[in-house]
C-alpha cells in the first residue's frame, strides 16, 4: 500500500481526541486494519470514515466494543439484504404486465 | 411553528435529572442513529428530533429557558433578542447559525436559542457531518449512455456524470457533498440513489434485455428477414422458416451497457409471438383449407 494513502493513526486520534487504546481494541475485533510502517502505526485512508463511524457509535452512543461488532455484522446483513431485495425487484418487474 | 414538548421527545418526566436525560438520549439515539439505519427517512427524522431535545434539555441554561418559557416560548424568544442584542453588541456574526445541524434543528429551536452557539460547538469532538440520501429518477433511455447532470446540494450546483449501464436502486456515494462537519470536521457524503423508470418495450434483467416481437405468420412460416428497434438503433434480423411461436433468440452484447465497463454489453433476447391473420378473403381461406389438405 502507497504510504500517501495511510494516515497515521496518532494524526487521526489527535483531531478526533480519542485514545489510541480504541483503535487498538478495534484492530484486536478485527473491525478495523492497523498497519504498522517503521514503528508507526497507520490506518488505510479508505477506512476512515468507518473508524469515524466506530467512534461515534463508542462515545455518542455508549456502543461497547463488542456491540459495534455485532452491529456491524448485523448492518452488513441489512445492506446485503437490501441489495437482494432491489435485484428481486427488478428482476419481478420482468415478469410483470408490460408498461 | 408549533410547540415541541422535548421530555415527550426523550420520554421522560420534567424532573428528569442531567445523567436521566443521558441515559434516555443515548438509548433512544441507538435506535435511530442513521448510522443503525442505513436508508430510513423515518429513523433519521426521529434522530434529529431526540438529538434537538437533547441539545436544549442537556445544556442547563438551555434546559432553564425552555423550562421557564414552555408554551408560552413566543414570548421568551423577544426576551432573548433583545437580551442577546444586549449582551452580543458588536460581537459580530456570534449567534449567526451557521455549519453542523442547524439544517436538522426545527424553527422552533431556532427561534428559541438562534441555532447551535459556537460555544456549544467548540466544546465538542470534530466529527463528520450528516449524510444525506437522494433519489434521482432516470429513464431507461437515459440510463443506456453516459450522460451529465447538474443537481444543487446545499445551494451548490454539482455536475455529476452518470455512467451508461446504471442499475434500479443502485446508490453511490458523491464524496463531501452531505452535511457540514461539527466542531471543523469534514462534511458527509451524499448519497444517490437512482430510479429508473422504463419508457421503452424493453423489459431488463441485470445488463440483458428482452424483447417481445410480433411476427406474421407467413414470415414464421417462410421464414424473412425484420428490423426491429433497439435502444442503440433499428437492426436487421433473419428468421428462419418455420419458427415457432414463443421462439427466444439471442443478439449477442445488443443489450444494456455493462456499468463502468467501457465497451461492453449484455445480450438482447428476442422473443416471437406470432400473429394469425385475420380477415381473411374467401380466396385466403380456400387457400389455407387446400393447405391444410396437403
Amino acid at each position: 500500500m502507497k504510504r500517501s494513502s495511510l494516515i497515521p493513526a496518532d494524526t487521526f486520534c489527535t483531531h478526533h481526541h480519542i485514545e489510541f487504546s480504541f483503535i487498538r481494541s478495534l484492530q484486536q475485533y478485527g473491525l478495523i486494519e492497523v498497519i504498522m510502517e517503521d514503528d508507526t502505526a497507520f490506518i488505510p485512508g479508505g477506512k476512515i470514515n468507518e473508524l469515524e463511524k466506530f467512534a461515534r457509535w463508542y462515545h455518542e452512543l455508549d456502543i461497547n466494543l463488542a456491540g459495534i461488532d455485532a452491529i456491524t455484522h448485523l448492518l452488513e446483513r441489512v445492506q446485503n439484504m437490501q441489495a437482494e431485495i432491489t435485484g428481486l425487484r427488478n428482476r419481478l418487474s420482468l415478469y410483470e404486465p408490460g408498461d | 411553528m408549533t410547540f415541541i414538548d422535548y421530555y415527550e421527545v426523550l420520554g421522560i418526566p420534567k424532573t428528569a435529572t442531567a445523567e436521566d436525560i443521558k441515559n434516555a438520549y443515548r438509548k433512544l439515539a441507538r435506535k435511530h442513529h442513521p448510522d443503525l439505519n442505513p436508508n430510513d427517512k423515518e429513523a433519521n427524522k426521529k434522530f434529529q428530533q431526540i438529538n434537538e431535545a437533547n441539545e436544549v434539555l442537556g445544556d442547563p441554561e438551555k434546559r432553564k429557558k425552555y423550562d421557564k418559557y414552555g408554551k408560552d416560548w413566543e414570548h421568551g424568544e423577544e426576551y432573548e433578542k433583545a437580551r442577546s442584542q444586549r449582551q452580543y453588541q458588536g460581537a459580530g456574526e456570534k449567534w449567526d447559525s451557521h455549519g453542523f445541524g442547524d439544517d436538522s434543528f426545527s424553527d422552533f429551536f431556532a427561534s428559541m436559542f438562534g441555532g447551535r452557539s459556537a460555544e456549544s460547538r467548540s466544546s465538542q469532538t470534530k466529527f463528520k457531518g450528516q449524510d444525506y440520501q437522494a433519489e434521482l429518477k432516470l429513464l431507461l433511455t437515459d440510463a443506456y449512455i453516459n450522460h451529465q447532470q447538474t443537481l444543487t446540494v446545499n445551494g451548490k450546483k454539482i455536475r455529476i456524470t452518470i455512467p451508461a449501464g446504471v442499475e434500479n436502486g443502485q446508490v453511490i456515494k458523491l464524496k463531501g457533498h452531505g452535511g457540514a462537519g461539527m466542531n471543523g470536521g469534514p462534511a458527509g457524503d451524499l448519497f444517490i440513489t437512482f430510479i429508473i423508470e422504463n419508457n421503452t418495450s424493453f423489459k431488463r434483467s441485470g445488463n440483458d434485455l428482452h424483447l417481445t416481437v410480433d411476427l406474421d405468420l407467413y414470415t414464421a412460416v417462410l421464414g424473412g428477414e425484420i428490423t426491429i428497434d433497439t435502444l442503440g438503433g433499428k437492426i436487421k434480423l433473419k428468421v428462419k422458416p418455420e419458427t415457432q411461436n414463443g421462439t427466444k433468440t439471442r443478439l449477442a452484447r445488443k443489450g444494456f451497457p455493462v456499468y463502468k465497463k467501457e465497451g461492453q454489453s449484455g445480450d438482447l433476447y428476442i422473443t416471437y409471438a406470432v400473429k394469425l391473420p385475420t380477415s381473411l378473403s374467401e380466396k385466403q381461406k380456400e387457400l389455407f383449407r387446400e393447405l391444410s389438405r396437403s
